[in-house]
């Protein structure tokens, strides 16, 4: 197995963070679906970036000017190169996967929907993948339609296919599912979509960190993900675009970079992917992106996704050993993430008694409300891992919920 | 910062057996109250006579801290005038925010005290308070409110 050359100590230990302590126990950060941590080598990017290089790009002939665009734009072929995009015209830097799929709904969304088009979801989205559909669905009178899914997590293949027609203008899926892990046959669903004509989105902010991503063989139209979600800064993320469509879109945001000219009577956009990158970007937090994809790539994605599916294993394992728990998303092909509620305790209550423990864990909704009303509870509690979580978390957090337990005895 | 000063035995209790619980029908006022954060949703009916609250009920869904003191709430409020539950809510709000406040003649509401160190659940044991003042403002009025 692969997992035995995986030395996870060695991985902790770039990551600074992780050796710190909670209410007096060891940090068992088991919450990297909603952000993973950085490892120092991002620190330490970010930080000689803005010690040694920092300026504005795109804007100056002087030395550091041209300095921060190199590395920004060295940063830009960097995603390229993780996405295995064909041109580096084809990565438009955002704030993160919710900018990416409001820039798509916007841009694209205003210029090819019309009324009666449908849009297609699946019924575990984000609703980072939700609310943006609706807002340009109200703007042209297109409509959303949600693809089924069955009682472990699944989406209804077949109930995809069916609703598949010729309205159908747009299929926008997640890749992973942040609530319950589902992991969807992503390369199957865009296929379908394509042999009918149809654009594809792809949300990949749940799976970027977990299995490599590559937008030529998956053959999408648009890809998003976060930079936080794979141990970089907030405030980055990427839409990979299909040029042509990038080309034919019109600009999302106005304003400085994404000009060619401007006059008071009419400008004219810049060229891919610029016209996109609106005002000054995140420069540092990309280049701390690039330094992400640089660490992760050095794990190796599949040795990552090993250690956490066996993770997802074990703690599937004892968690369902406990009397009361409830496992929701039970799909085959899972991530590691697990969604779970115990009878008699509020996910809110045992996040409150995990903390107290050590062991961060989110309650919530997960920003899908349709798909926990679907699931029939308020809220779960997510225990998600990365590549640094341990065996030892995972039993900190099994002996944390029996604690919870006790106390609601 | 321990659990039993949050996870009080009255607390818990509460939040097993809450009182009060169900919906008065007819009722003279109804609101619901809707926490985002995690989902806490509760609906409060009341039948007023004249300033005074005659009967008050709640349903919903919740944590233990939201559900525990939404029971207690409605033990707390039951035959008072509402001049005295504006005063109740005064003090249980200070009790939730600030780290002096006295729980003194507060009864059963006193366990909430812990709450205080616990500021993510702060809105959870004021989501009642706020649901009730809804219900008081309008009697008509069943739009929902949100502690966010
Ligand atoms: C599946 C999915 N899509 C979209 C998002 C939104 O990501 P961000 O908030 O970083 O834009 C998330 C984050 O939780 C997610 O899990």
């Amino acid at each position: 197995m692969t997992t035995l050359a995986y030395d996870v100590a060695a991985i902790r230990a770039d990551f600074p963070i992780l050796s710190r302590t909670v209410n007096g126990k060891p940090l068992a950060y088991l919450d990297s679906a909603a952000s993973s941590q950085r490892p120092r080598a991002v620190l330490e990017a970010v930080e000689y970036y803005e010690t040694n290089l920092h300026s504005n790009v795109h804007r100056g002939v002087h030395t550091l000017s041209q300095l921060a665009t190199d590395a920004f734009e060295g940063a830009r072929d960097r995603v390229r190169r993780y996405l295995n995009a064909a041109s580096t015209r084809e990565v438009v830097f955002t704030r993160g996967a919710t900018e990416g799929i409001n820039l798509v709904a916007q841009a694209w969304g205003r210029s090819h929907l019309q009324r009666g088009d449908e849009i297609l979801i699946s019924a575990m989205e984000h609703h980072a993948n939700i609310v943006p559909w609706q807002l340009i669905s109200e703007t042209t009178g297109a409509k959303l339609v949600v693809v089924p899914i069955n009682d472990r997590g699944e989406l209804d293949f077949e109930a995809y296919l069916t609703l598949l027609s010729s309205r159908t203008k747009l299929v926008a899926m997640t890749h992973v599912s942040n609530a319950l892990g589902t992991v969807l046959p992503i390369a199957r669903i865009v296929a379908e979509a394509r042999a009918r004509g149809i654009t594809t989105l792809v949300d990949g902010a749940q799976a970027i960190a977990h299995e490599a991503v590559d937008v030529q063989a998956l053959g999408c139209d648009f890809y998003v993900f976060s930079g936080h979600k794979l141990y970089a800064p907030t405030g980055t993320g990427v839409l990979y675009g299909r040029e042509a469509l990038l080309n034919a879109m019109p600009p999302w945001q106005g304003g400085g970079d994404m000009i060619r000219t401007v006059s008071f009577e009419k400008s004219t956009w810049n060229e891919l992917p610029y016209k996109f990158e609106a005002g000054t970007p995140n420069i540092s937090g990309v280049i701390g992106l690039a330094a992400a994809m640089d660490y992760v790539e050095s794990l190796g994605l599949d040795h990552i996704a090993a250690h956490e599916r066996s993770l997802l294993t074990e703690a599937t394992a004892a968690i369902s050993a406990i009397p009361g728990i409830r496992i929701h998303g039970t799909a085959e092909h899972k991530a590691g993430v697990l969604s779970f509620t115990l009878e008699g305790v509020h996910p809110h209550d045992l996040g409150t008694i995990l903390d107290h423990e050590g062991v961060a864990i989110r309650a919530g909704h997960h920003c899908a409300m349709p798909l926990m009303d679907l699931l029939g509870v308020p809220a779960t509690a997510r225990a998600s891992f990365g590549c640094y979580s341990t065996l030892a978390e995972v039993r900190q957090l099994i002996n944390a919920v029996q604690k919870a337990r006790e106390v609601f005895a | 910062m321990e659990l039993q000063d949050l996870y009080r035995e009255v607390i818990l209790d509460h939040n097993k057996r809450p009182r009060n619980f169900g919906r008065l029908d007819p009722h003279d006022a109804l609101a619901n109250g809707h926490n985002p954060l995690c989902g806490d949703r509760l609906t409060i009916t009341l039948n007023l006579d004249g300033q005074r609250i005659d009967d008050v009920k709640f349903e919903g869904n919740g944590c233990a801290i939201s559900v525990a003191s939404a029971s207690m709430m409605t033990e707390a409020i039951k035959g008072k005038e509402r001049s005295e539950v504006n005063a109740l809510f005064d003090k249980v709000h200070a009790l939730l925010t600030q780290q002096d406040a006295p729980a003194d003649d507060l009864g059963k509401l006193a366990a909430l005290s812990g709450v205080r160190e616990f500021p993510a659940r702060v809105k959870c044991a004021s989501l009642c308070w706020h649901t009730l003042n809804a219900a008081l403002a309008d009697a008509d009025n069943a739009s929902p409110i949100s502690t966010e």
